[in-house]
């Protein structure tokens, strides 16, 4: 006996402020969960690389070895390995549990933008302003990349990995999508400089925020523009975007200090709530397994936000 | 709920106690003392500890290193009142306390290794202890074995029981009541030495068809052998009195069997129901006859072959022995899914073959004819370009027939006669790099540095150059000779003739100067100029400076010399070298921006933003993605790049567009390399006077005769065969254009013409119109205009492409360059104008001289190339709602030839 699927829940904003960690780390770069989103790692311009559980908001260990600020950071399945990507053309792969540095990886040529480990840890990639990809073995002790995606014309601003897909956004207006499993390379035209690139959940969509304050959400096989956002204000800082867990909404930062939220079906004028006290929001990311978001605004404030999308739950 | 956050850490329930805060610097516990790290024996008394493998704590004598007798080892002495008594040393004299101890290696006490119990006997073992027995050395000795049982079951066993074995069943899985009722009755048909049917079983056969199909049934229990090794040393075959004869009168068998010797006094012990009938009495190989005993024929027993087995396994072993040889390969019974139970658990979702695998058949070679001699000889070869008076029908059917008969090569003898070179060709192989044949040691073009001649040497130089290498070693510089007038006759031998073409190493970089003298002392060289050193050098520097740049010089040529071919063929030369004539370029380029560009503004995602090309990922980089290789087998990492001519006109136009747009001037054709060949961007919009036409026509002159080199129309021709022609699109255009004009051949605008690709048309369609000697459109288009006339003239009066393509493109390249704002080269301009509109003639000519037969007879088929172009490009589409006005629907028989011309044209 089947029953019949509850009823979508109306858009909700994230109304319950979880917790707001004082970095102390200069300007917070960018802030990512780990796997399983109970750890929080901050990337701040004072060359650390801070790790916080998110339960207690705690601070738990500083990784330090940047020459200059940290940009990205990504942790890996297992937890047991994050790598970090810095102004100083350098990818760092770090051992979580003792601090060390397992690796570094040096072979850009500019500041290295965005940086992730692939499914099981065994590459990491990295973009860099040099408008490479470079693939890094971190089972071998070889420290030449595998291989170098050279496509781009123009910096790679973001990058990410499902499975055996490779994501990149350039600057030169281009998404790429790298099939590894077809050996194909997929090039959807934009025309306008890309900021931010994610998958969907489920894996059909590609979602591109670009500089012409535009969110778009193409259809990953086809290219076709399945929805458009705006509303936002992205004209020269290059800000996050992601979808929600179930894929219901998409939401992106702004750079007047809002994050905005759409629904991804209807299409209407977006709903947008303000982190406190800031001007600018340059990070938002979000875990999918429990609706929790954590923003960081760069520039002006040195924290870490993070909401609860469902505040009913958390009362 | 802003407020309740400020004090969110109340709201939380820790459980359990905390650990410690982690401190650095105190370590949690302290070890314990090497000095409080003690052992002490039973006693209480210290030990100490000698060494791991000097005695362990228990070294010497009482914790000593001595002996009883003290530090001195015993002496003998004997004397006559007290004799030394014999001292036979024991191993126990050499043991300390410990090892008499109830651990220790030779324990003084009594203790039970096993525990041991009354409980249940394990009948088959007994029934196995009791057959071992009757081979023993006394019959029937198994009782001192069986007061004592040991209670602990081996480690088998009870694996075996857990796994759901009980005693007296068999060992395997359970097997349904059929299969075992075949196994009891193939065992009363074999060898009689079957055991007494049991009671029980014997009710499960009178029940047996009461027992439900899904019921199984544990496999027989099989007796196990007991391979006892022969103790005595009587013979093979030999029994000692055997008492089950004696007390159940029957007597030995006349059969003897050697592979188990058991298994018939076992059938005696344990009751055989055979009908032999016997005498009483005890028989056996013993001492004699007995008293009782009638006759005597066994005193001296005498064997006969007759009672021994001559084949081996030739009968099935009735007696349960499935275990210990394979008794099934002998079987011949038809069920075999009794195999299967002896074979073990069957893998999952696997089922026994029904029917045994078909046996290959072999069939014999065929008989060799007597005649046969194993030697194949070739029929005489038949020079037939030779022969006179052979037409040459004849010859193309005699060549063709014979394969090879005829000799191309003069050389080419036989296959003894080929060398390594023309074998090489023939099996189409590379050629090495460097010349693998040269004997010379100097005979070389490459020029290598040798950068270590003492590493090489003595592997890579042919022997014959053994006393050539010793000299060398002396002037490499190991012991430079005093006089530089042999070493010079050195370098000049091995630098002349050497091709003056190939890069040499230039050693003195840094001063242009002294670099310079240097290339012309080593151009003298080449031409073998024997004082080459004296004319390369500077008069006016001062003696000093000259010695010394002359042995500089001497030495620079020894080091780096051309080096030997044998010595190049071992090194490949440099992957990319900076001066190579050709460069890399992505196969797959991007499609034209200005069209992406609009799509996006118009908001048309999908297949005019997406671009999809062929990308190969790393090897290892799927082996790390786990995902197999999508393209294996080729040796590409990235886009698949193609070879392009450095000085390729395609590799110029880009450049031309970018001056011309930076020049703003929009006259001239614009054309870019984008997607694989030409496109014609914009066209010219200028009027045309007749005083240009006049220059024009003296410049067509001009052009003529500055006709490009071959090359250039290589370059040209050869690399439009890949090229998909993108500019169809505009070419459907302007064939609209020219639609619209032979439909209303009055109002044709002169201006159109000056375009190139409305020349271009015109020009082929007059082609086409005096090949299809349609002559009104002729007339009509030269008439519209002066120009048109002139290049219709020239077109339809050279006969070769080549040669007409040139002309109008000149014709029309000279027309645009007057008007031109192409000012920073000119020469340039034209000469790059002349090879673009070569190809684009030449192109355009050829397609629409196919789209024109199609486009002629139908007058809508021009949209519909257009249409089914795009669905080329794009991918299925659906039929446009409405057709353009002025156009009517063609017939669908019209529509395949547009898409079967329009599919030729992309494939050009």
């Amino acid at each position: 006996m089947a029953f019949p699927q509850p009823k979508p829940q109306a858009p909700q904003l994230p109304q319950h402020l979880l917790r707001t960690i004082d970095c102390q780390q200069g300007a917070v770069r960018a802030v990512r969960f780990n796997a399983d989103g109970n750890y929080v790692l901050s990337c701040g311009s004072d060359k650390s690389l801070k790790l916080w559980s998110v339960s207690q908001g705690t601070f738990l260990k500083t990784y330090s070895g940047h020459g200059y600020e940290v940009l990205d950071a990504d942790g890996s399945y297992d937890n047991s390995q994050i790598c970090s990507c810095s102004s100083d053309k350098s990818v760092i792969l770090w051992d979580v549990a003792t601090g060390q540095v397992t690796r570094k990886l040096r072979g850009h040529a500019g500041k290295v933008n965005c940086v992730q480990f692939n499914e099981e840890a065994t590459v990491i990639l990295s973009g860099s302003i040099d408008g490479t990809v470079r693939c890094w073995d971190t089972r071998s002790r070889r420290f030449e990349p595998i291989q170098v995606l050279d496509e781009a014309r123009d910096s790679i601003s973001s990058l990410k990995v499902a499975q055996h897909e490779l994501l990149t956004g350039s600057v030169d207006g281009r998404v790429r999508r790298y099939d590894l499993r077809m050996g194909q390379l997929h090039v959807d035209f934009v025309n306008s400089p890309i900021t931010c690139v994610c998958f969907s959940q489920d894996g059909q969509c590609t979602l591109s925020s670009s500089l012409d304050s535009t969110v778009r959400l193409l259809d990953k096989s086809t290219g076709e523009m399945l929805g458009e956002f705006t509303g936002h204000k992205m004209k020269g800082y290059k800000l996050d975007c992601c979808l929600s867990s179930k894929d219901t909404h998409v939401l992106s930062c702004s750079e007047d200090g809002f994050v905005y939220c759409w629904d991804l079906v209807e299409v209407c004028s977006p709903l947008c709530f303000k982190v406190l006290n800031t001007r600018l929001i340059n990070t938002f990311v979000m875990v999918s397994s429990r609706n929790e978001y954590a923003s960081a605004g760069g520039r002006c404030r040195r924290l870490i936000f993070m909401f609860s999308l469902y505040e009913k739950l958390k009362e | 709920n802003m407020a309740r956050d400020d004090d969110g850490d109340e709201d939380f329930v820790t459980f359990g106690t905390a650990l410690e805060p982690l401190e650095d610097g105190r370590p949690l516990r302290k070890p314990i003392p090497l000095h409080e790290q003690t052992v002490k024996d039973e006693k209480g008394r210290y030990q100490r500890f000698h060494g791991a493998f000097t005695g362990g704590f228990s070294a010497g004598y009482f914790n000593t290193v001595g002996s009883k007798e003290g530090w001195t080892p015993s002496t003998f002495v004997s004397s006559r009142q007290q004799k030394a008594d014999k001292h036979h040393a024991r191993p126990e004299d050499f043991m300390d306390e410990e090892d008499f101890g109830e651990h220790g290696i030779a324990p003084r006490q009594i203790t039970t290794s096993l525990e041991f119990s009354s409980s249940r006997r394990d009948e088959a073992a007994e029934r196995a202890k009791a057959v071992g027995a009757q081979a023993a050395l006394i019959p029937g000795d198994t009782l001192l074995e069986e007061l004592i049982s040991p209670a602990k079951s081996s480690i088998g066993v009870e694996l075996l029981r857990r796994m759901g074995w009980r005693e007296g069943q068999g060992v395997g899985p359970r097997v349904k009541r059929k299969p075992r009722r075949q196994q009891q009755a193939g065992g009363t048909k074999a060898y009689g030495c079957m055991l007494p049917p049991a009671g029980s079983e014997d009710s499960e056969d009178e029940y047996e068809e009461f027992a439900p199909d899904n019921v199984t049934f544990a496999p027989k229990d099989v007796t196990p052998v007991d391979f006892s090794p022969r103790l005595g040393v009587q013979g093979l075959g030999y029994r000692g009195l055997d008492p089950g004869l004696a007390l159940l009168g029957r007597g030995a068998d006349e059969h003897i069997d050697l592979f188990r010797p058991q298994s018939e006094s076992r059938s005696r012990l344990f009751g055989d129901a055979r009908s032999s009938v016997r005498r009483g009495g005890v028989a056996g190989q013993a001492f004699g006859v007995g008293a009782l005993e009638d006759d005597d024929e066994d005193v001296y027993h005498r064997d006969s072959m007759s009672r021994y087995d001559t084949v081996l396994g030739g009968e099935e072993p009735g007696d349960g022995l499935f275990g210990w040889t394979a008794p099934q390969q002998y079987t011949k019974k038809k069920d075999k899914s009794k195999d299967a139970s002896y074979l073990g658990k069957i893998l999952e979702g696997f089922t026994l073959a029904q029917n045994p695998p078909e046996e290959k058949v072999i069939f014999p070679p065929p008989a060799l004819p007597s005649n046969y001699r194993p030697v194949h000889r070739f029929r005489p070869q038949v020079d037939v370009s030779r022969l006179s008076g052979v037409s040459p029908a004849l010859a193309q059917a005699l060549k063709t027939s014979r394969g090879h008969m005829i000799k191309e090569d003069p050389q080419q003898e036989g296959r003894h006669q080929l060398d390594s070179g023309q074998r090489r060709t023939m099996l189409g192989e590379d050629a090495l790099k460097g010349e693998t044949h040269s004997s010379g040691f100097y005979a070389g073009s490459d020029v290598d540095i040798c950068m270590d001649h003492h590493l090489f040497r003595c592997d890579l130089r042919p022997a014959e150059n053994k006393s050539q290498v010793a000299k060398q070693d002396l002037l490499v510089g190991v012991a430079p000779p005093p006089s530089g007038l042999q070493q010079q006759q050195k370098v000049l031998a091995a630098w002349r003739g050497s091709n003056a073409s190939t890069q040499t190493f230039k050693p003195f970089e840094k001063t242009p100067s002294k670099q310079a003298r240097y290339d012309l002392y080593l151009d003298r060289l080449r031409q073998g100029d024997t004082d080459a050193l004296e004319q390369s050098l500077d008069q006016t520097m001062t003696e000093w400076e000259r010695s010394r740049e002359r042995e500089e010089f001497v030495r620079a040529s020894v080091l780096y010399r051309p080096s030997s071919s044998s010595l190049s063929s071992r090194f490949t030369s440099a992957k990319h070298k900076e001066d190579e004539d050709s460069v890399e370029v992505n196969r797959d380029e991007e499609g034209d921006v200005d069209d992406k560009q609009n799509a996006v503004k118009m908001k048309m995602f999908g297949k005019l933003t997406r671009e999809t090309f062929e990308w190969h990922p790393d090897k290892l980089l799927c082996k790390r993605f786990n995902v197999p290789d999508p393209h294996p087998g080729s040796g590409v990492v990235g886009l698949p790049k193609v070879k392009r001519d450095k000085f390729s006109v395609f590799n110029f136009l880009s450049v031309m567009e970018s001056r011309e747009m930076a020049g703003g001037s929009t006259q001239g054709v614009l054309v870019s390399e984008q997607s694989h060949g030409l496109d014609l961007q914009s066209s010219e919009k200028k009027t045309a006077g007749d005083e240009e036409e006049q220059q024009e026509e003296d410049e067509e002159q001009e052009e003529e005769e500055s006709r490009p080199s071959m090359d250039l129309f290589k370059a040209i021709f050869a690399s439009s065969s890949d090229e998909k022609s993108s500019s169809s699109s505009e070419e459907s255009n302007d064939e609209e254009d020219r639609k619209d004009k032979e439909e209303g051949k009055t109002d044709l605008q002169p201006a159109n013409l000056f375009t190139i690709t409305t020349s271009s048309v015109t020009t082929s369609s007059v082609t086409t119109s005096s090949v299809t000697t349609s002559s009104v459109t002729t007339s009509s288009v030269t008439t519209s205009s002066v120009t048109a006339s002139s290049v219709t003239t020239s077109s339809v009066t050279t006969s070769s492409v080549t040669t007409s393509s040139v002309t109008t493109s000149s014709a029309i390249t000279s027309n645009s360059h007057t008007g031109a704002g192409c000012s920073a080269h000119p020469t340039a301009c034209v000469r790059v104008r002349v090879c673009v509109c070569v190809c684009v003639c030449v192109c355009v000519c050829v397609c629409v001289v196919e789209n024109l037969s199609s486009s002629l007879l139908f007058p809508g088929a021009a949209s519909y190339q257009k249409s089914a172009q795009e669905e080329l490009e794009f991918g299925p589409k659906l039929p446009p709602p409405s057709t353009p006005a002025g156009e009517h629907r063609p017939p669908p028989s019209s529509t395949i030839i547009a898409n079967t011309s329009t599919a030729r044209l992309l494939s050009r």
